[in-house]
This record gives C-alpha cells, structure tokens and sequence, in this order.
C-alpha cells in the first residue's frame, strides 16, 4: 500500500482531487464531508490521507507517507536539501503563486535588489535598526537576498496579513505570495522587478526515506503510468 | 572524526599553553541574547546559529561563537591590557554541508592592548604557530586594513566608498558595484528612468499614498544621492586596475610587501596599513616566525564574518575538505561596536581541537 498525503480541506484539496480524477482515480473523502477520512477508486494500492498542506514536507521527509501534493514554495521552505528528501513527480499545473519581494509603492527609488540593498543602508543609519522584512517564508528569503547581497535587513516573523504590516509599521517591505498581486496593489505596495523568489505550483512529490520495499516500487511505477508521468528514478 | 573527549584533551593541551602566555581564562554563557548577534552579523546569523526562545528574555542564541561575548564582557569592565583563553562548545547549523559538525569545541586566545597593535598580531599569530607546529599546517595571511584604506583613498564619492566598504565582505556584490562606478557596467534601466524624468522636471506620477517608516524625506535624500552618483565621473580604468592588482595580490610575505610598497606609489592611501605590515613582519620574525616562507593573499578573509579590520590569519590542512583548523584576526572596529562609545585595539583567534585531535592521532600536540 502507498501513502498519498493530500491537502485536507478547501480549494486545494478539491484541485487536487480534481486533477486525479483526470487521469482516472477518484480520490473522495468518505464518511461525512467533515471527517478526515478519505477512500480511492480507480487504481489498486493506493491509500488517501488528508492532511494539512503545511505538514505534508514533514510527513514526507518522514517518510510517513510515500507520496503528498503541496505547494512547491512550502516544500522548499521546510526541507532543507530538499532534492536530497523527496523526487519532484510533477507539477499539477494549479495552485500557482509566486513568492516576491515588495516595498512600499510610494518608494520611487527603489524597483531593483541593488536600490532596496541601498535603501536598507541608509534606513539602518538613519533608524538605528535594519530595515524589517515581514515574511512567513523565511529560509527561501534569506537565501534569495544573500544570493543577491542585500545587507542590513531583517527578517520579522509574520504569519498572516503581511501585507499590513508596512502600513502597521512593523516592517519596511515584505516577502510573500502572490497570484494576481491585487491584495499588494491594494496595501500600496509593489514588486520588485528582479524581486521574484520563487514561482511555486502545487506539485506531486514522492519521499526518498518512505519505505518502499514489498513490491511499492512497482506499484509506484504503475501509477506514474497511469496518471502519465514518467517512471520515478529514484 | 576524533570523539569529544578526545577533541577536550586536544584543547586542554592548547588551553595549557594559552595560560602560559598570560592569558586569564574566561567562561561564556551558552545562551546569548540574539538581538546583539543580529545587530552584529545580521540575518546571516540566523541561518548559522541556533535560535531559540527564552520565556522573559526573547529570542536567545546557543553561542555561535566566543569573540563576541568575550569583548563585551572586556568593554563591560575588563583592566587594560588584557589577554583572555576560553575552551566550550560552539554551535552551529549546517545547513549547507551536513557533513560538518554543528557542535564543536574552540579554544580561543584575544588580546586587547593598545600599546603596540603589530606586537600583538604578531604574539597571536605565533603562539597559534607553536601550538599547531607539530601538524605541519600551511598558514595564510592577509590584511583587510590595507583593503579598507585603498578603498578610502579612491578618487570618488564618499557614498561609493561607503558601498564598497560596506560590501568587502560580500565579493560578488563588490564587484558589481565596482563595475557600476568604474562605467564599466550601465546602471539599471528603471534607475535611468527615473533621473532621466526628475531631471526633465516630470517626476513620475506617484499616486500611491506615503505608507511605512521610511520617510518621504529619505526617498527624496536618496533620489538626490542618485543623482549626485550619476553626475559624478566613474572611478578611473587606473584606479580600478590597480585595487583589481591588489584584490589579487598573493605570494610570500616579503615579496607581498615588495609588491605593496609599490602599490602604495600609485595608491597612497595605503602607505600607513602598509607599513603597519612591515612591522608585523618584523614582530613575527622576532616571535622566530620564518616569515620568508608564509603565505600573504590580499583577499584573505573576506568571506568570513564581517568583523576583521586588519591583520587576518588562518591555517589549513592538506586536505581541502576540512575546514581551518584555526582562524583569527583583528577586530578593533567590533570593540568599538559593542563598547558603547570606548573601543580598544584587539586580537585574537580561536583554533578547533576535534581537527587537531584527528590529525594528530594519538600524538600529544
């Protein structure tokens, strides 16, 4: 039996379910449509579990579920080596966001990395503290803006409505998704034009350290098969 | 990888030997508060050291190392001079390369004394020699204070100094803008835009409103600094050729100098850090330092933490995979930093007993 961790609730997990039942397995959620249980039609060995988005790159680095669908910007961010922990199977073509850097739209002189690193110097000499980046995605940030040399900033912990956090004063800019950047637009905020980190989607991945002995490597086969995917080389 | 208690008996061996020196040995607390460490290194710290959280006291880090808790335990009330040994654990992630260890022990050795900086480099660099002397390492050298003066001796503004000095540290990034102020490269469009409209007297349509800390005064401060970099002439091909000599410079340390003092007609600014060398070098062979034969890179040190500001050193097995199995340097700025307004000259550098252990064998060292 194979593990398929799913998100367990709202758009995502209808997308997802949606684009399984494409390709000719019914994933559904038995019992009532309150209960985390969920059963799967179409294909031999598969076992459906529901599960919250954000915890599906743990169970998978676990290796407590063979397979999971989440977004590739939040598998990124919770693996470290991600490559080296889970096998990429395939994007799912939905779920799309992307992760941007965004400063005040208001800052005439700053479009590029290269004028927020500036920025950020004098920001620092003139406020005594760095300038503040609010973000939920924090290791993807860091990385992103070290890559590109931006100094003097800080990352500041926000799990939610970012996007307020500049009028509330509790950042300068921020780093977070966005799919038709409305909810920026509408904060006064913009994006920086060499500001995107990632462009994520929600994707399928298999977990390397999963148990894959009794014949579950053929069975994984067989369903990459099915759902039209290249055969796994892991 | 040679066990712990082997790595402590590496390190008590060194530690005896830092005692013999004059040093007052020194303890840290393992918990050190994160906002100094931030302040200090900034978000790069985060991805190195362990945060965690303290119920009254916040954010908390397990010590990523000993440099800083020990300079300000001198700034707080430490007599002068003063020499300083330390032994314990550091902690630190390694995200990059899981085959290092994230816990390792340091013995360190720092010296705050104001008397004779080249003397103190040069009492570091030897006793660092003489512990290590029977593992056969290859020491490297540099000096960032040659580095920071040449830079402030460019002919260009002070805000283009003030970036470069600001990114020493970050190679990469100081190439670029070494690029851009030498017109080599061509500034960003949108920046090209922009000035090109506040100059016409059309400044682009700002219909957002002004949100956010950062004032309408420091985006006007900053378009004016743009300008200001835009009307001003790029830093000359010669100029730019002879800090590229210099950024490069590696060879045995009396032919470094040679090579410097030469550097040092075209580029003045840098006689006095050139000259504090010689006196190092001079320092080191009177410590019995076979200076002839050690290794001086211009660019040393320049991917470590961004606190050295002179003399730098490390030493290095044979094998490229280990990382330095010791590494120091001066750091007269950081007492500054964390000295509230006083600051003393100081040394120092830590060296990791676990590698000495492993190379040594079983040999005492």
């Amino acid at each position: 039996m194979l593990k398929l961790g799913v998100p367990s609730k709202g758009r995502l997990m209808d997308r997802c379910f949606d684009w399984f039942a494409a390709r000719g397995i019914t994933l559904r959620l038995s019992g009532s449509d309150r209960e985390y249980a969920g059963a799967v039609d179409g294909v031999e060995g598969l076992a459906l579990v529901l599960l919250s988005a954000g915890e599906i790159p743990r169970e998978l680095a676990a290796g407590r579920i063979h397979l999971g669908v989440t977004g590739s910007d939040v598998l990124r961010e919770k693996l470290v080596h991600w490559q080296a922990r889970v096998v990429d199977l395939a994007g799912l073509g939905f779920g799309h966001a992307d992760l941007v850097v965004a400063v005040p739209a208001c800052w005439r002189d700053v479009d590029t990395l290269d004028d927020l690193d500036a920025a950020a110097a004098a920001f620092r000499k003139a406020h005594g503290h760095r300038l503040r980046i609010a973000t939920k995605y924090h290791r993807l940030t860091r990385d992103f803006l070290q890559g590109a040399g931006v100094a003097d900033y800080q990352l500041v912990d926000s799990q939610g409505a970012t996007e307020g956090t500049v009028k509330n004063l509790t950042a300068e800019a921020i780093a977070d998704i966005t799919s038709s950047g409305e909810t920026l637009i509408a904060n006064h905020l913009k994006i920086l034009s060499d500001g995107l980190i990632h462009h994520s989607q929600a994707r399928l991945y298999a977990a390397r350290p999963a148990d894959w002995s009794g014949g579950r490597k053929p069975l994984l086969a067989d369903l990459c098969a099915t759902l039209g995917l290249p055969p796994p080389a892991f | 990888m040679a066990g712990k208690a082997a790595a402590r008996g590496a390190a008590e061996r060194i530690l005896a030997t830092f005692q013999a020196a004059g040093a007052a040995l020194v303890e840290a607390e393992i918990l050190q508060p994160a906002d100094t460490l931030l302040d200090l290194y900034g978000e790069d710290i985060r991805a190195r050291a362990y945060v965690t959280s303290d119920p009254l006291k916040g954010e908390m880090m397990l010590r990523p190392d000993f440099t800083v808790p020990v300079v300000k335990m001198h700034m707080a009330d430490g007599a002068e001079p003063a020499r300083y040994c330390y032994l314990g654990e550091v902690f630190r992630k390694q995200e990059r390369r899981s085959d290092r260890q994230a816990e390792f022990f340091q013995v360190g050795y720092e010296v705050f004394d104001r008397e004779n900086p080249s003397r103190a480099d040069a009492e570091v660099f030897a006793l660092f020699a003489a512990s290590l002397a029977p593992l056969n390492l290859r020491a490297a050298t540099g000096d960032i204070g040659i580095l920071l003066s040449a830079i402030h001796g460019l002919t260009t503004l002070e805000s283009r100094k003030a970036a470069l000095l600001r990114h020493i540290w970050r190679p990469r990034r100081f190439t670029q803008l070494l690029d851009r102020y030498s017109g080599r490269t061509p500034m960003p469009e949108t920046r090209a835009a922009l000035l090109a409209s506040v100059k016409a007297g059309v400044a682009p349509a700002c219909t957002a409103p002004h949100i956010g800390l950062r004032s309408q005064a420091e985006i006007a401060s900053r378009i004016s600094a743009l300008q200001a970099d835009a009307a001003a002439p790029p830093i000359s091909a010669e100029e730019r050729a002879l800090l590229q000599d210099l950024l490069d410079l590696s060879a045995k340390s009396p032919a470094a100098l040679a090579q410097l003092r030469e550097l040092a007609r075209s580029l003045p600014a840098i006689r006095p850090a050139v000259e504090r060398m010689a006196a190092r070098l001079e320092a080191l062979d009177r410590h019995g330092v076979n200076v002839g034969e050690l290794d001086f890179e211009a660019s040393h040190g320049r991917t470590t933490l961004e606190y050295y500001d002179g003399f730098v050193f490390s030493f290095h097995a044979a094998d490229p995979g280990l990382p330095p199995i010791a590494s120091g340097g001066r750091y007269d700025a950081l007492t500054r930093v964390l000295g509230q307004g006083r600051s003393i000259p100081a040394v120092g550098g830590v060296i990791r007993p676990a590698l000495v252990a492993d190379l040594s064998g079983d040999a005492s060292c």
